[in-house]
């Protein structure tokens, strides 16, 4: 192995990065080459055979295809940008996966430490303007500190409660000679990343479940980030307890287990809203009460204990206050509390939920997914995308009403299928990220459900696609508007759609143009071959559906309710 | 509504670069205003403390300190009320020499308030005083008369009256167990 050829000998620091990144067991790596990052694309040249470099269209794309591959793997997405204008343009990708707890490694370069702080020619304060969005980041300006960094930084993204870092590394220091060695960063004194378990927090925990009479699960993506699926499953098997998932949970608990009830927050399912304040114990499990699963914090379980288990303890107390709170990794938590818990069973609680979801059905879904009007309604594609890929694909969104009613409707079975941007709300992470998910499961078949705005903020990373034949399914709900903001100037500013309604382009033409294959749908008769086609194509191809132009998504909690307002139609 | 008190949070870190922009942003994201904040190496070499004084309500106080202990380079943050503490701040005041015209009466402020002359020259003479704010606002209300050319105050510095300190801290971290890290893709 090269690793062994290198070590100890003298080589660049621009070497020592990728010679870094590959005794971190990083394969791929998305990118954007400019000026002060030359040197390292330079070694790149060199290494082709062994760190694929994919290259985006615009740096933003790297940092959503990053956090796809990472969504998908757990594997922490690495991103190369060059100084300046490279750089900030990273700062949307960085927010988003730091707000989602997705770990990403950006390696930025920057001008010459002699030039550092005089305005030169593509000279931002990177780890100035990265700092408040970052989980840590650093500069480095010497050859021999480009591996301890990368060790470091590798660390810091992947441990505790994942998150975004960054390294800036001044072009002198690229060209700067070193010798190289690579120690893995396991421990840094002043981070805790991995607390222990502690026992009396967790008996806690556990009387207050076997007391319980109508405990309930709130799962987020905690659960996933720690591989708690089994863990979580025993768990609420045991003890009989319902499970619903925030939007970054979805996916975490087979959406087909009898005691899955539906997914929480705004545009939620009707059950796991309004019966959040009728249990008498919640038990969140790796989530961190958003304002979307929380409504009106001032309405919100007030007749629960709430036990949190959390690894953050900064989470612990800051929106919902915690009667008991088990910090640690939920995988941990959870088997730890496994042998105290009670065998029960909850049919009338259970039902309580199972009445909900039927008045949920009969008011929204059933109209949702058979509709009689005469254009295609979101739920109907969604629901036929479900039949056509058995449930078995991963699901890549973007933001807005798509990306609800994807989350609504797709029955998710298996961890880590859906790939969304939640805490941050990015249109535009959809393609970018649909990309590095498939470049990561390149066995899976990875369709993007987008709408015509999101599709149009990074629609550029078709040239991705293209360029490095990339097999991504687009599934491009168009509705000619910003769907999810003129709902809401139809619902709280009276009709008045400000700047919602788009002139779109020929996305079919524009696809064309890349070379991507596609097709446009409008009638519910050609629906389903019209996906099947999609599904099965083994190249790229985008299907645009033509759908209801004002569609509403409901049910809704309308901000300033709570959850137990929920609407379920207007 | 929860009261608003005055807290000391003092900060024990790394010494790195940005490390102080990454404490203070989290003030300024919450519109919390730092009414003072001091910074110096402490007596365990390499480790550095800063001082912060806010008035804030103690569920406000507690999620900053947690907000502060979350950043990689922080080694700990406690906050305490000022019962909890013994503090100091120090403070020059540059006064016009048409003081010393005034008989002695300019001698007598400082002797009454404890306070030092640190330099004469033939236009200004500069006065220190250490003590708490309320002391050094005393005096400056009692130099005014003399017209006040300049004056800065440092901020504040304060050790604890609760007896655990850092070092026992720090013997707890170097306890602290290694983590590996696990993929949920190990084939990649």
């Amino acid at each position: 192995m090269d690793k062994h050829k290198k070590y100890g000998k003298e080589v660049t620091g621009a070497e020592a990065l990728i010679l870094a990144l590959l005794d971190e067991d990083v394969r791929d790596v998305f990118g954007y080459p400019g000026g002060a990052i030359m040197p390292i694309y330079d070694a790149l040249y060199d290494y082709q055979d062994r760190l694929n470099h994919y290259l985006v269209r615009h740096e933003q794309g790297a940092t959503h295809a990053a956090q796809g591959y990472s969504r998908v793997t757990g594997k922490p997405g690495v991103v190369f940008a060059t100084s300046g204008p490279g750089a900030t343009n990273l700062i949307t990708g960085i927010a988003d996966a730091q707000l989602d707890s997705t770990p990403m490694v950006c390696i930025t370069g920057q001008v010459a430490s002699h030039l550092l702080g005089t305005d030169a020619f593509q000279e931002t304060d990177v780890v100035g303007v990265s700092m408040p969005v970052t989980k840590w980041n650093i500069q480095v300006t010497r050859a021999e500190d480009i591996a301890p960094a990368v060790a470091k930084a590798f660390y810091i993204a992947c441990s505790g409660r994942p998150g975004a870092v960054l390294v800036d590394i001044t072009k002198d220091a690229q060209f700067g000679k070193t010798t190289y060695t690579y120690q893995k960063c396991e421990n840094i004194r002043s981070y805790f990343p991995h607390p222990k378990i502690n026992d009396e927090q967790v008996k806690a925990a556990a009387e207050l479940i076997n007391k319980a009479e109508r405990p309930y699960i709130l799962c987020g993506h905690g659960v996933l980030l720690s591989q708690a699926e089994q863990a979580l499953k025993q768990f609420a098997e045991l003890a009989d307890i319902p499970v619903a998932c925030t939007l970054l949970g979805l996916s975490a608990f087979p959406a087909s287990h009898p005691l899955y009830v539906g997914y929480l927050g705004m545009h939620g399912n009707y059950g796991p809203n309004v019966l959040t304040n009728e249990c008498d114990v919640l038990i969140a499990i790796g989530m961190r009460f958003d304002d979307r699963v929380t409504g009106n914090v001032s309405k919100y379980a007030k007749q629960a204990k709430v036990i949190h288990f959390e690894i953050d303890p900064s989470e612990i107390n800051k929106i919902i206050p915690a009667d008991v709170a088990v910090l640690g990794d939920a995988r941990e938590s959870l088997e730890a509390i496994l042998p105290l818990i009670k065998n029960k069973k909850r049919p009338e609680w259970l039902k309580r939920f199972a009445d909900c979801t039927r008045v949920e059905h009969e008011k929204v879904i059933d109209q949702a997914i058979n509709p009689t009007s005469e254009k295609l309604r979101m739920a109907e594609v969604i629901d036929k995308l479900m039949q056509a890929s058995k449930g078995q694909c991963i699901v890549v969104t973007d933001v807005g009403q798509h990306q609800m009613i994807a989350s609504r409707y797709f029955k998710f079975d298996y961890p880590n299928h859906l790939v969304t941007s939640g805490g941050l709300g990015t249109m535009g992470f959809g393609l970018p990220a649909a990309v590095g998910a498939k470049i990561a499961q390149p066995e899976k078949e990875v369709v993007l459900v987008v709408g015509d705005g999101g599709f149009q903020m990074t629609i550029q990373e078709l040239g991705t696609i293209m360029q490095s034949r990339v097999p991504v399914k687009i599934l491009l709900l168009n509705n000619n508007f910003l769907g999810m903001v003129r709902q809401w100037q139809q619902l709280f500013f009276d009709r008045r759609y400000s700047f919602t309604e788009m002139k779109n382009p020929d996305f079919l033409t524009i696809a064309k143009g890349y070379g991507i294959n596609g097709a446009r749908v409008s009638e519910r008769a050609d629906l389903n071959s019209a996906l099947e086609k999609m599904y099965n194509s083994p190249d790229a191809y985008l299907l645009e559906v033509m759908v209801e132009a004002e569609e509403n998504v409901f049910p809704m909690v309308a901000t300033g309710a709570g959850v137990a307002e929920i609407m379920l139609e207007k | 509504m929860q009261v608003k008190t005055t807290y000391n949070i003092s900060v024990f870190t790394e010494d790195i670069i940005g490390l102080l922009n990454r404490i203070t942003i989290i003030f300024t994201r919450r519109h919390i205003n730092i009414e003072s904040i001091t910074a110096s190496e402490i007596e365990v070499k390499g480790i550095y403390r800063y001082t912060i004084v806010v008035t804030v309500t103690e569920e406000q106080v507690a999620k900053l300190v947690k907000q502060m202990d979350k950043q990689v380079e922080v080694l700990k943050a406690f906050y305490h009320t000022n019962d909890e503490i013994i503090a100091r701040e120090i403070a020059l005041y540059k006064i016009s020499a048409n003081a010393l015209k005034a008989d002695n009466l300019f001698s007598k402020v400082v002797q009454k308030h404890h306070a030092q002359i640190l330099n004469i020259t033939s236009e200004f003479i500069v006065v220190e005083k250490t003590g708490d704010e309320k002391e050094i606002t005393q005096l400056f209300n009692d130099l005014e008369q003399f017209e006040v050319l300049e004056f800065v105050r440092s901020g504040r510095v304060a050790v604890t009256r609760p007896m655990k300190t850092l070092t026992t801290y720090l013997k707890e971290l170097e306890n602290n167990t290694k983590t590996t890290i696990k993929y949920f893709n190990q084939n990649l």
